[in-house]
């Protein structure tokens, strides 16, 4: 192969070509399938990973109490069939006399019902613990195995199936032990930062959209804002982080921590809040979120403008009574992929401050705050293994609420979609 | 509003008038249209002017001299020890294992799908690839911990690779980015014109032949672009460093060791205490900026390179 024509097998001499073509036409047949291979790898990693994580989210456990609950039954009836005032004795006489004080002050026990107090019991004495825990796999396939492994090492201990990602796992707040932890406070803590972030990023990405669609002559500034959007989307999230770090949670700490409107959070009062969280993705998101609404107001055929125009409609007339209507699912299809976006964003935000615990839910902007991702990545950086199950459970959660967002997209797009 | 009274009859004298007539609402709004594109520039300058105020605090602390960040290879910050060389050389490892997982398997999967896969499986294909682009990072960082990092330690053996590792984090970042190389790769590839193809076809070349020795090489100035800006990402990529690249600055070229990379580091540090204006909380927009130099220099080039080589076709 010396030349490109030999390459492409334009040999002159046809008796030559002849020759090579059954080569030539193997190669090209085996290389067909290594294409292949490839691009079936990328479908065989995303099933992997999915996977993996449901793997880790179910499967079997073996669970020993600190006192067993048969200890605790009261004239033989078992500890599931007592009354309310009856397991409050129970709790009593188990716990500590602050700590009851202090149950009885979040709550009087008047107020909580069976339910609650049979959690508190179960939680607070019989206290069961995750001794050791097999994925979904082991699970099905070595049953037997696990069950004779468990009558020989934790006598004592029961067998259960558990699925990790469960509605109490939903409802409960963080929780220093895996068992009794739950992803109530990210997911609060998720819907706040979005929702600054949406508030801030959606009416300034539009606006920018506009200006430089329909506004913005060919000046050197204007391409330099061009130009500097493109740059921005490519600096890595990690660097927004620095910058909020920076600008909202020191420079502006009057602002984000509220204390300048008298309305900080007592046991914040610092600039690591929602509201610095929130700004800080909305930063993050706004070049994308610039670049699809560009491109949303792009597709709106200037015959509509001219029409408007000529009838004697102003600029913004023009803009705002035919383009933005005509361009609103794009931009609304383009704002839904920023969200999931910020929705994902873990490094800026521990950049920022998210808290490592916090058990009360965020009232509003100016609260501490954790998000799902956050949790996700605090939960698998533990080295117990119980963590790894919660991790892949709260995984779960954040893909449904990222898989609902993109349903919402397409099908946005799909319905309202026009093709000129 | 006021153009809408205007009857057809009106005089040129009025419409000019309507026409000079000055419009409050419209000024402002334009006025807020603007400012609004203009925040992208503040950003802009925002993070240039915190990272470069941060690290002139921190080189003009007495511990600290330019000289020892550039060329020293230990970070130890609790000895004032600060040479950023072991977390560039971790960053580098992790990018280049990922462009070596993602610039194969990205150019094959665009080459496939633009040449050869049919409308079919193109539509199943190409959405795959979206879901992958879509999952957060963090749970990429789980994959990697959870499920690479094991399947390296049974492959190479416990003692030869440890719990975290520069190269399960690398594959799996390598992962990350393959939708991005395979996606803008296809596009480049899909605007060769068929003219092309089909003179290549016609002298009787084969699919693979026309593939490889026509198609890429047409679209190879979209294709560099493309692989420069996964590096780019591959450099910025922070969640699946800090779970599963290690923690710990470590000089080793060795990518079963573990290594801390310049984002996994920030985060490692940020995520704890620290106190503002300490030198461990300057030297973090030190390393900030390192990396803010890097990306863009990445991002730059790919931008240079689509513009000057672009070959335009009809």
């Amino acid at each position: 192969m010396t030349s490109e024509m030999q390459a492409l097998g334009l040999r002159c001499e046809v008796g030559g070509f002849a020759a090579n073509l059954p080569r030539r036409q193997r190669v090209a047949g085996v290389w067909r399938w290594v294409l292949l291979a490839a691009t079936v790898v990328g479908v065989v990693v995303l099933s992997v990973l999915l996977y993996n994580i449901v793997d880790s989210a179910f499967g079997y456990v073996a669970v020993k109490a600190k006192v067993d609950p048969q200890t605790l039954a009261v004239d033989g009836v078992p500890l599931e069939d007592l009354s309310k005032d009856q397991l409050v004795e129970v709790l009593r006489a188990h716990i500590s006399e602050g700590l009851m004080r202090r149950l009885e002050q979040e709550r009087p026990f008047a107020e909580r019902s069976r339910e609650e107090v049979y959690t508190l019991v179960l939680e607070r004495v019989v206290q069961p613990q995750v001794v050791e825990s097999w994925s979904l796999t082991d699970s099905l396939l070595r049953r037997r195995a696990i069950q004779a492994e468990v009558a020989e090492r934790y006598p004592g201990a029961t067998l259960e199936f558990r699925r990790w990602l469960t509605a109490d796992f939903l409802r409960r707040p963080q929780s220093s032990r895996a068992e009794w932890a739950g992803v109530r406070t990210a997911i609060l803590g998720s819907l706040w930062v979005i929702a600054i972030t949406i508030i801030v990023a959606f009416p300034l990405g539009v606006g920018a959209a506009v200006y430089l669609e329909e506004y913005a002559a060919d000046t050197w500034f204007n391409r330099l804002i061009q130009t500097n959007i493109n740059n921005l989307a490519g600096v890595p999230s990690i660097i927004y982080g620095m910058l909020g770090l920076a600008i909202f949670v020191r420079a502006l700490e009057p602002v984000t921590s509220g204390t300048l409107f008298g309305l900080a959070d007592p046991t914040t009062a610092n600039g690591r809040t929602v509201l610095s969280a929130g700004l800080t993705l909305a930063l993050l998101v706004l070049p994308l979120l610039i670049i699809n609404a560009r491109e949303a107001i792009r597709a709106v055929p200037n015959s509509l403008r001219e029409a408007a125009l000529a009838l004697g409609a102003t600029k913004w007339q023009t803009v705002w009574h035919h383009v933005l209507p005509q361009a609103l699912p794009g931009i609304l299809t383009g704002t839904i992929l920023a969200i999931s976006r910020a929705l994902g964003e873990t490094a800026p935000l521990v950049v920022v401050g998210a808290s490592t615990f916090i058990v009360v839910d965020p009232s509003g902007p100016f609260s501490k705050f954790t998000t799902l991702p956050i949790q996700i990545y605090q939960w698998t950086s533990r080295p117990q293994d119980v963590f790894r199950h919660i991790a892949a459970a709260a995984i779960l959660v954040l893909l449904a609420l990222l898989l609902s967002l993109n349903a919402a997209a397409i099908l946005l797009r799909n319905r309202y979609q026009r093709r000129w | 509003m006021s153009a809408q009274g205007s009857t057809p009859m009106a005089s040129d004298a009025t419409m000019r008038a309507l026409a000079r007539r000055p419009r409050l609402r419209e000024s402002v709004i334009q006025a807020f249209l603007f400012v609004a594109g203009a925040i992208s520039i503040l950003t802009t300058v925002g993070i240039v002017a915190v990272l470069l105020r941060e690290s002139l605090r921190f080189f003009a602390s007495p511990e600290v001299s330019l000289r020892e960040f550039l060329t020293s290879t230990k970070w130890q910050p609790q000895i004032l020890e600060f040479g950023i060389w072991p977390l560039v050389n971790a960053t580098l490892m992790t990018s280049t294992i990922a462009m070596a997982v993602a610039l194969p398997l990205g150019l094959a999967v665009a080459i496939y799908l633009s040449e050869y896969a049919s409308e079919r499986s193109r539509s199943i294909l190409k959405p795959v690839l979206e879901v992958l682009a879509g999952i957060p990072t963090v749970v990429y960082g789980y994959f990697a911990l959870t499920f690479m990092t094991p399947l390296l330690r049974a492959i190479f053996g416990r003692d030869v690779v440890e719990i975290y590792n520069t190269a399960s984090a690398g594959i799996v970042i390598g992962i990350l980015i393959l939708p991005l190389v395979s996606s803008m790769s296809e596009d480049a590839l899909s605007a060769v014109p068929n003219a092309l193809r089909e003179a290549a076809y016609a002298m009787g070349a084969t699919k693979l032949e026309v593939a490889v020795q026509v198609v890429v090489p047409a679209a190879l100035s979209g294709i560099a672009a493309a692989a420069i800006l996964a590096m780019s990402r591959a450099v910025g990529e922070t969640m699946v460093v800090a779970i599963a690249a290690g923690a710990g600055p470590n000089f080793t070229f060795n990518p079963f060791k573990a290594a801390e990379t310049m984002t996994g580091h920030i985060v490692r540090i940020s995520s704890g205490d620290i106190a503002y204006d300490s030198i461990d909380y300057n030297s973090l927009f030190a390393i900030g900026l390192v990396l803010f130099l890097m990306t863009l220099a990445l991002n730059i080039l790919s931008q240079r390179i689509v513009q000057r080589f672009r070959e335009a076709y009809e």
